[in-house]
């Protein structure tokens, strides 16, 4: 018998530029059906869990289920208040970059939900490792607007000195640590600070991000790996966003698996939560939290939500993506879904929500016109001293040698 | 004062660190209850406790990040690599984390670890267990790179670098971990009992970066080393019976370039020794250095005295170890009108 021909497979998604739009292949369940473990369930109790979906919000709005955090209408507020100024701030700040204020600019439409929801979900003194699309998290504590624009403009009052690309922020007393534009890097980094944690006997934990194109690094399994090992007080959340840059999930291997599945290799609980769902969110991250608090370890969250935009000002998503796909992805607006959840119980008006629109765009507006009066990219930048400071603690002496060659 | 080899200091100094901080702490391959497979951390888990000194995954990558997150916490640990050359996994963590998170946060974040590794050839290692890869992190701003020569420099070293507050790469040279290897393979071996550095000093101390040791004071030129090459050099001279001066740089980011500049001048001669290849390693930019701040003072062309620019061959140890012939030779080489 003659051996049949190998053949090899390279992923391909389902629609490219010009096709029609289909995400049937996408099974969405009904909102409410997951089971809610109790935080103390051993690994081997919840191996469903990374194969489905978990989902509080229903079609109508309506929270439902053993995973309804039962929020109060002030938390859901303020959360909804965050994902609008990201927004807002995103909008404002894209045309700023097509204004030739800055070089650069990432948004995270679409994925408003899930640094507004776990910023609002953790304590002030847990620290999150972010990607570069979770910058809700700062917009749900109050992180000055203008020190973002700031940062962006690389302008004289930059907290980050001119030293970093835009929207790389860094802001240690807002739990939010260093973002680095290589990707993964980052994610055992919460493991360690968590494993730091436990050892001084604190009470903190950490939170970590990764993309899920990035989940192919090494660096996201040796993270899951010191989690499991040493048990680390962590959440560890793949944003799976179905698009990096151009690839598509499947390119990081989620035609063959979950990425929340990925945690069953480990002995670690997988979550699979629809990131699209402020409450589902919520619901998951808190459990994630409990848990680790428990010194249960660590859990591996998957949120399953869609890049609206562009991957970044460099990107041109049209070229490789189907113009529309994300008014049809399936799991909705993340802020539109909160809105109706806010009508629907009563705590929210048609009216409220124009004018907060109308008072965050205001106040990112008044944010850019104060960094604008410092100066947009080029236009002001920090002393170039600053350049040669923060290398080392001390500068050595090629330090002092090269800045005083460069005059400053 | 006690008699240590370079093991013995360098578990000193860390049995040291972990009891003056409770947030210094040890994680490496083999490094908790077996103590290493050099026996640096020989007895630390049962002195201090496990959570103190313990075993990590083989995952260099995974070891350095989750030593950058518990620097950024407020820990110092300190972690080894079990050897330089399997640090490569780790590199981008280095240079890409480890290195910028200061630079980059504005300094709201820093990673101040501390990473030992054995290196350096002489022990019939192949090319996974010999290499000198001081060069690489030299290279890398934001890094410093320490590299003692004997037991008492390697405790207060050592020491030094846990308090520092940032990065250092500590490298250690593991064919003088028990004597000071000369370079004559064929000769009796020496233990460190019988080298004044190998009094140590039980107590705390530390030696700082960034300062050279004159071994040898010397007037017909400079020898700058660092690692074992010390001990080549040191006997280079004595075989030759050159009045050479004889710098150990000890720790070659932050360079004690003032030191070096000094004896350049003075001496007007420089052989410049290291085990790593030659091509783009330590010694080009010592080299520069020296040219750029010394070349009125010079009265003979720069020598360098290194490694063959080749994977470090197994069978030939000897050939490619940059032994006291060499370095003999390119001294005489300098001595030419």
């Amino acid at each position: 018998m003659e051996d049949d021909k190998l053949s090899l497979h390279i992923p391909t998604p389902r629609a490219r530029p010009g096709d029609p739009v289909t995400f049937d292949h996408i099974s969405i369940p009904a909102a409410g059906l997951v089971r809610r473990p109790e935080i103390s369930a051993s690994e081997e109790q919840l191996r469903d869990l990374p194969y489905d979906l978990i989902r509080v919000l229903d079609p109508d709005g309506k929270a439902v289920g053993p995973w309804n955090p039962q929020l109060s209408a002030d938390h859901l507020r303020r959360g909804l208040r965050a994902m609008l100024l990201t927004r807002i701030f995103d909008d404002q700040l894209f045309r700023a970059h097509r204004q030739g204020k800055t070089t650069f600019f990432m948004k995270s439409a679409g994925e408003e939900a899930i640094g507004a929801s776990q910023s609002l979900a953790l304590r002030a003194s847990d620290m999150c490792f972010p990607t570069y699309r979770v910058v809700s998290w700062l917009m749900a504590r109050d992180y000055p607007v203008v020190d973002l624009v700031n940062q962006i403009y690389s302008n004289a009052n930059d907290p980050l000195k001119g030293r970093q690309l835009p929207i790389l922020y860094s802001a240690r007393d807002y739990g939010f640590y260093s973002l680095s534009g290589n990707v993964g890097t980052r994610i055992g980094h919460a493991v360690g600070w968590a494993m730091a944690s436990a050892y001084k006997r604190d009470t903190r934990i950490a939170i970590g991000y990764i993309g899920e194109g990035s989940t192919a690094e090494g660096d996201f399994h040796e993270a899951l790996t010191f989690a499991s090992v040493y048990r680390a007080p962590v959440i560890l959340c793949v944003t799976n966003n179905q698009w990096a840059i151009s690839s598509f999930q499947g390119i990081a291997g989620g035609e063959a698996t979950t990425f929340a599945a990925k945690a069953i290799a480990y002995g670690l609980p997988g979550l699979r939560v629809d990131g699209n769902d402020f409450l589902a969110v919520h619901a998951a991250t808190e459990w994630a939290a409990q848990r680790a608090r428990a010194n249960h370890g660590a859990t591996l969250i998957e949120l399953f939500t869609y890049r609206a935009a562009g991957h970044s000002t460099s990107d041109d998503p049209t070229k490789y993506r189907p113009t529309n796909e994300e008014q049809a992805w399936p799991l909705g607006d993340p802020i539109e879904r909160l809105k109706q959840h806010l009508l629907g119980i009563g705590e929210w008006s048609e009216l409220r929500h124009t004018e907060l629109i109308a008072e965050l765009t205001e106040h990112v507006r008044g944010a850019c016109k104060e960094a604008d009066a410092v100066g947009t990219f080029g236009k002001s930048k920090p002393s170039a001293r600053e350049m040669f400071e923060d290398v080392y603690k001390e500068p050595d002496w090629r330090l002092i040698e090269q800045r005083r060659e460069l005059g400053v | 004062m006690a008699s240590m080899n370079m093991v013995q200091a360098l578990n000193s100094a860390l049995d040291l660190a972990l009891q003056r901080d409770e947030d210094t702490l040890i994680f490496g391959q083999d490094v908790g209850y077996f103590g290493g497979v050099f026996r640096v951390t020989d007895k630390l888990q049962e002195k201090h406790g496990v959570t103190r000194c313990f075993d990590a995954p083989i995952a260099e990558g995974g070891i350095i990040a989750t030593a950058i997150g518990m620097g950024a916490y407020g820990l110092r640990p300190v972690v080894e690599i079990q050897f330089a050359d399997y640090i490569l996994p780790a590199f981008d963590q280095l240079v890409s984390e480890a290195a910028r998170l200061r630079y980059r946060s504005g300094g709201q974040f820093s990673a101040p670890i501390t990473v030992r590794s054995p290196y350096g050839g002489g022990i019939f290692g192949g090319q996974t267990h010999s290499q000198s890869p001081e060069a690489i992190f030299a290279h890398i701003s934001g890094l410093k790179t320490v590299i003692p020569s004997n037991p008492y420099d390697a405790k207060g070293l050592l020491l030094a670098s846990i308090a520092d507050d940032d990065p250092v790469i500590f490298l250690e040279p593991k064919r003088v971990y028990n004597g000071p290897f000369d370079g004559y393979h064929d000769r009796a071996l020496k233990t460190w009992a019988e080298h004044p550095m190998g009094e140590v000093p039980e107590e705390y101390y530390t030696v700082p970066l960034g300062k050279a040791a004159i071994v040898r004071p010397g007037s017909a030129m400079t020898l700058l080393a660092y690692g074992t090459m010390v001990h080549v050099a040191a006997a280079a001279i004595e075989e030759s019976g050159i009045d050479a001066e004889l710098l150990d740089l000890r720790s070659i980011v932050p360079l004690d370039i003032d030191t070096i500049v000094a004896s350049v001048k003075r001496t007007g001669r420089c052989v410049i020794v290291h085990e790593a290849s030659r091509y783009g390693g330590f010694g080009a930019e010592l080299s520069a250095l020296v040219q750029e701040r010394c070349f009125h003072y010079l009265r003979s062309p720069i020598e360098r005295v290194a490694g063959w620019d080749t994977p470090y061959p197994y069978a030939f140890e000897w050939d490619y170890f940059p032994g006291p012939a060499r370095v003999e030779a390119a001294m005489r080489r300098t001595l030419e009108p």
